[in-house]
Formats: structure tokens, C-alpha cells, sequence
């Protein structure tokens, strides 16, 4: 279940993006995760709803792009992707070390609604929402 | 109100990557050499340290940084054997990540230290996502937990530099197939050193006890 801690990493960077792009909801977050970040996407999505709630970001979807496992074979350095967890070079029969995709657990978008542009500049009442007042 | 896409590139893990980085740091500066030492709930991973401070304490420097759900058993047990260890309550968190670690260095006399090792909360999924800072991840199996696990839990074994096969004493009561782990693992990470150990007869330790201090000896510094 390290899911949770994953999930507030994600709306750490999800709110600090909004407010630099000056976001006032977001939509939907783009996501890629390795086939081999051991995440369940389920429990990654319940964890970041009750995270969320009560942040520009609730309600937002998560959309999750799997990228598969792929590895460099250090010998003839060809790139090939991994089937049934062997890692063996399916070229020269060396065994590969570097793991070229399969451990992503990146944020690669977010879509979102600016502000009306006619809102006065000033206002204050998200930075008291903030703040937790 | 206008809808708008911002890219972003950003790994969800990177505050822990930078603390990781840290920790990393502050072990080359010392010329420690520090293990993330991981495995399900009762492989031995506390079982091994035992055995390893024994053999080791009279000439490598040690200190155990013990990570656990709820209690300071496993603290007080190296304790028992004389070396520094530090105890992380995780509150029922299932891993442990760079900022515990951090912290808890904070409470180790690292001028004097060649061995860190961080026992990981027993688990073979979460702690295999948190870089600690470490040098190298063990991982322990024993044989009574099945021998299906390196391909139930690719990421663990496919990480690890060494791979523990644990409790063989045991493998005459029981059916595991241990060439059958040997060959997962190898699939996943054939650079991976396995040892076949005991740690309740002390069985196969030798090899683990010279690997370990091998590797001391090349990260202390010069």
C-alpha cells in the first residue's frame, strides 16, 4: 500500500504545477508508469480521491499509460524489450543490467481550467483556502 | 474560463530520489558502506543480522538502522549483541524512505562506522520503490515462503545485488524447488550473487560473511 505515499507525492506536484500555470481546476493528470513500478493503478486512484478532496485538484482523472519493460544489452547494445521477466539479450545471450523504461512513475501532463481573466488579481480567498482557514 | 494542457515532466518519487542522494552523500563521505536489506515478514532478515554482527563485530565498524510496523524488538535484539541501532516505528507504513533514513542518521556516530545496514519493513512490494541512499539491496527468501516468488515479485529480485535463499536447512521437510529460484532470479538479474544460507545452523554463511566484507573493504575510505 505504498500507494498513499505515492499518491501525495503525485498532488504535491499536481498543486504546485497548478499554481505556477495558475490552474484553478484540474481535469485530468497524465501519468506513465512502468509495467515493473509495482503500482496498482485502483488503489493508486482511491488514495489520490481522498487526497485530493477539497484541492483544485478533486475530481480530477488519472490517466495511466503503462510503458513496457525495455533493457540495453551492454555488449551489442541493442535495446529490446522484456517478455516473461528475462532479461537475457535476445541478440548475443547476455545478460542485460541497464533497464532503459519499465520503472517510470512520472507526471507527463496535466489538463486543467484557468481562472476568468476578468477575477480581480488581488484575491485572497485561495490563499485562505490554503492555509486551512 | 479556459481549458489549457501543461506538459510536465516531473518523477512522482523525486523529492525521495533527492533525499536518497543525500544520504548517498554523507555515506561516501564517511566511507561507509550502507545495505538496504529486504524481505517478506520472518525470512530472517533480523535472524542474519545476528549472525553477521557476530562474525563481523570485531573488526568492521557496524550500525543497524531497524525499520518496523510497531515495536523495538528487533532494536533491542542487536542491541543485545553490542552495536548501534537505531529503531524506525513506521506506524504501519510498509517501507521505509530517504527522509526516515535521514533522520535516523542523524542519531548514528557516522565518523565511526564502516557497515550501515537498514533492515526494511518486512515486505516484498513497497520497499523495493524507495531508494534509501543505499549502495546495494539484499534480499532474503526463505524457502519455506515458496519458490515462486522471484517471478511473483520481479522488481524486488530484479534489483537486488544479492539474493539470500534462507532456512535450507528446512528443504528436506518441505517442497521447494531452490534451482527453480536460482533460475527466476537469474532471468531477472543474472549479475546477482546468490547464497544459500542457514541462519540457524550457520550453514553457507561463510561466502555471505566474505562478499560483505569485501565490499566494506572497498567503500572505506582511503
Amino acid at each position: 500500500m505504498h500507494e498513499l505515499s505515492i499518491a501525495q507525492s503525485l498532488l504535491d506536484i499536481v498543486l504546485e504545477e497548478s499554481e505556477r500555470h495558475g490552474l484553478k481546476k484540474i481535469i485530468a493528470i497524465r501519468l506513465q508508469v512502468g509495467e515493473m513500478a509495482a503500482v496498482v493503478p485502483d488503489a493508486l486512484n482511491f488514495c489520490f480521491e481522498s487526497l485530493s478532496e477539497r484541492t483544485v485538484a478533486a475530481g480530477a482523472t488519472l490517466q495511466i499509460e503503462t510503458l513496457p519493460v525495455v533493457a540495453r544489452c551492454s555488449q551489442c547494445r541493442i535495446s529490446f524489450e522484456v517478455e516473461n521477466q528475462n532479461f537475457v539479450c535476445p541478440q548475443c545471450g547476455y545478460p542485460a543490467l541497464e533497464l532503459v523504461s519499465g520503472r517510470e512513475l512520472s507526471v507527463v501532463g496535466i489538463e486543467g481550467e484557468t481562472g476568468d481573466r476578468h477575477e480581480p488579481s488581488q484575491c485572497s480567498c485561495s490563499a485562505q483556502h490554503s492555509s486551512g482557514q | 474560463m479556459s481549458q489549457v494542457n501543461v506538459p510536465v515532466v516531473r518523477n512522482i518519487l523525486q523529492a525521495n530520489e533527492r533525499i536518497a542522494a543525500a544520504n548517498r552523500k554523507r555515506f561516501e563521505d564517511a566511507g561507509i558502506y550502507a545495505l538496504n536489506l529486504m524481505s517478506s515478514p520472518g525470512a530472517g532478515k533480523t535472524s542474519l543480522l545476528e549472525r553477521t554482527i557476530e562474525k563481523l563485530a570485531g573488526h568492521v565498524r557496524m550500525a543497524v538502522i531497524e525499520g518496523d510496523l510497531q515495536t523495538s524488538q528487533d532494536a533491542e535484539r542487536i542491541q543485545r549483541k553490542g552495536v548501534q541501532a537505531v529503531q524506525i516505528n513506521t506506524d504501519g507504513g510498509c517501507h521505509l524512505d530517504g527522509n526516515m533514513v535521514q533522520i535516523a542518521m542523524d542519531a548514528l556516530d557516522l565518523g565511526n562506522l564502516d557497515l550501515l545496514i537498514i533492515e526494511n519493513v518486512g515486505n516484498l512490494v513497497c520497499p523495493a520503490e524507495f531508494n534509501l541512499g543505499e549502495h546495494d539491496k539484499i534480499v532474503i527468501l526463505s524457502v519455506t515462503e515458496g519458490d515462486d516468488k522471484p517471478s511473483k515479485y520481479p522488481a524486488m529480485f530484479q534489483q537486488s545485488s544479492v539474493l539470500l535463499i534462507n532456512k535450507i536447512d528446512l528443504l528436506p521437510y518441505i517442497e521447494c524447488d531452490v534451482e527453480k529460484i536460482r533460475r527466476d532470479a537469474r532471468r531477472l538479474n543474472a549479475h546477482q550473487e546468490v547464497f544459500e544460507v542457514s541462519c540457524r545452523t550457520g550453514e553457507g554463511l561463510d561466502a555471505w560473511y566474505a562478499w560483505l566484507e569485501e565490499h566494506v573493504r572497498d567503500h572505506r575510505k582511503r
